[in-house]
């Protein structure tokens, strides 16, 4: 099979990869249709994750039809067109049994602290993501799920996680009625949360960051107020003046391990990978939220210690709540909502190339070309 | 101002809201919020295991410490090979995720393999090509120049640098091969 390979920082190709087989009786592989990259992917492209071994495919965002199955599969036939949720999890550990999908025990074996995803380097279990024409999914009768006949791929392939993301951080952020929202970043997993927080009951929604076509789309897909930071010289004393000197009520870190604003905190990140992550939206969110407030945080790290301003957070007696999202359990409400014509994810989707293209994609997401905000790849 | 008990600053109504924001309201109670509250033992996850069947290990796996055994799935991506295996092994086998050694070690681990890769696609039927693995080959049908310039963007600062990470590796290896063989010919 055709599938996109890591060859090193800022590096990928296509090769041709030997098929992926079943290796466990609960296992299916899956004809991919539709995959997407994730702004997360770009810390690996960028070498910011440990154990991201050459000859990886990337790629936690896809959707396709089962050509196989194993001998325990229930759930599941060939044929069937299935929506795969990022997390890879067994649904019985004792992190499962309470709904932490994202926090499986029993399927990543190289690290207790994170979960099993596609895709996502062996720190996440090892597993040869979705960038591919074929892909091993795990725990088939667990993960997976066939897409609705009245939903579209577009939005079914945002909801694997971009959109799910976004809508479970506005959760995180334990969002009262008239709440002021703000939000660090205006990628796919931002404009979401954004989006997410007026269904929430916020009662203003402000998106920060640097490009202004990111901020435009801000606007008019999450309906929020927006203000960049390159032009503003101190985002802190802006949010407060915004707020009559509070600060907001919650404050959303959808940015996480490449975030600009401040060279020293980037270079030492994200360029000579001394950190495990800039945690610039992060230490912005602790300082512009009110005391008493909440910060949600589900932009994604490295496992590396991160210079991050907690005595501030713990001085103002901050609730600061993390998790990657355990996407299936946010799956019901979220289609209620597509139904119900609430939301329409597909929109976040900018660009559309083929696997043979992929790393022009890559290159093209990562320098932010072409108003590039997501990008669907076609195997 | 906060300096007082005054109100919280001013927001629509709910009525404004809900007319002009799709939606606004509809998670209002956090009951109808998937996640809220965070840990429930009443969803129905689709395992028919207490405890899943262990997939079979063909080769000796690597594992985190704090692990107490391999656990009954994992990928089999990629498995350990050549130098950059032995340092990811000792990474897995002596410490911990709690110690940066673990960490820095695999960040070692991960740019030993990296210079052995490409190292070995010179001799093969497809080397690395940084120009094609890039992706820069589509920056003329990207726009390019409007895309960084006049727009504000607050990594214009640094974006210089990617080039010499990219590129840096590659030239400064050159040199050290043409200094190679230029010692080797004076000798003789």
């Amino acid at each position: 099979m055709k599938a996109m390979v890591y060859r090193g920082p800022y590096k990928i190709r296509v090769e041709d990869k030997p098929d992926p087989v079943i290796e466990h009786p609960n296992d299916a592989i899956v004809r991919v249709e539709l995959a997407s990259i994730c702004g997360s992917d770009l810390h690996l492209y960028h070498g910011m994750i440990p154990d991201t071994r050459i000859g990886h495919t990337f790629g936690h965002e896809f959707i396709g039809r089962v050509v196989e199955v194993g001998p325990s599969v229930q759930s599941l036939t060939p044929g069937d067109r299935v929506m795969v949720p990022f997390n890879i999890y067994c649904g019985s550990c004792y992190f499962c049994a309470r709904g932490l999908y994202s926090n499986c025990h029993n399927v990543n074996a190289n690290a207790t602290a994170v979960g099993g995803i596609y895709g996502y380097s062996h720190t996440a279990g090892g597993y040869d993501g979705g960038q591919a024409e074929l892909v091993r999914v795990p725990f088939a009768d667990v993960g997976p799920s066939v897409i609705p006949d009245d939903i579209s791929d577009e939005d079914a392939l945002m909801l694997t996680d971009a959109f799910t993301t976004g809508y479970f951080g506005a959760q995180l952020g334990e969002i009262s009625e008239g709440d002021t929202v703000a939000v660090f970043g205006a990628g796919p997993v931002g404009l979401s949360a954004a989006r997410s927080a007026w269904l929430m009951g916020a009662g203003r929604v402000i998106v920060i960051d640097h490009l202004d076509y990111r901020l435009e789309k801000a606007r008019s897909f999450s309906l929020a107020e927006t203000y960049s930071f390159a032009r503003h010289p101190d985002v802190v004393v802006l949010l407060k003046e915004l707020t009559n000197g509070l600060g907001t009520d919650v404050a959303i870190d959808a940015v996480g391990a490449e975030a600009d604003g401040n060279l020293t905190q980037h270079i030492t990140s994200a360029k000579l990978k001394l950190q495990g992550g800039s945690p610039i939206a992060l230490n912005w969110a602790i300082d512009s939220v009110r005391k008493g407030g909440t910060v949600s945080v589900m932009g994604a790290y490295g496992p590396l210690f991160s210079a991050v301003k907690f005595g501030d957070a713990m001085n103002k007696g901050l609730t600061i709540r993390t998790n990657q999202a355990p996407v299936k359990r946010q799956w019901p409400r979220l289609l209620e909502h597509i139904r119900a014509g609430r939301i329409a994810p597909r929109e976040l989707i900018t660009h559309r190339i083929p696997l043979d293209e992929i790393a022009e994609g890559y290159h093209m997401f990562s320098s932010k070309l072409d108003d590039c905000i997501k990008t669907v790849v076609e195997p | 101002m906060p300096y007082t008990a005054g109100d919280h600053p001013h927001s629509p109504s709910a009525d404004r809201l809900r007319e002009t924001i799709p939606g606004w309201g509809a998670d209002l109670d956090p009951a109808d919020r998937p996640s809220v509250p965070k840990e429930r033992l009443d969803l129905e996850t689709g395992a028919h295991w207490d405890m899943p069947e262990r997939q079979p290990e063909t080769t000796p796996r690597e594992r985190s410490i704090e692990h107490r055994m391999l656990t009954p799935v994992f990928g089999t991506a990629q498995p350990l090979h050549g130098v950059s295996g032995v340092i990811r092994r000792y990474a897995y086998a002596r410490f911990s995720e709690g110690r940066a050694a673990h960490w820095l070690l695999l960040v070692a681990a991960d740019r030993v393999e990296a210079s052995g890769a490409h190292l070995r696609s010179l001799a093969s039927l497809r080397p690395d090509n940084p120009v094609t693995e890039t992706g820069v080959l589509g920056e003329g049908r990207r726009r390019p120049i409007s895309s960084r310039f006049g727009r504000g963007r607050a990594d214009l600062g640094h974006m210089w640098l990617d080039p010499i990470l990219v590129a840096g590796p590659w030239i400064v290896a050159a040199g050290v091969a043409v200094a190679v063989v230029r010692a080797v010919v004076r000798r003789r």
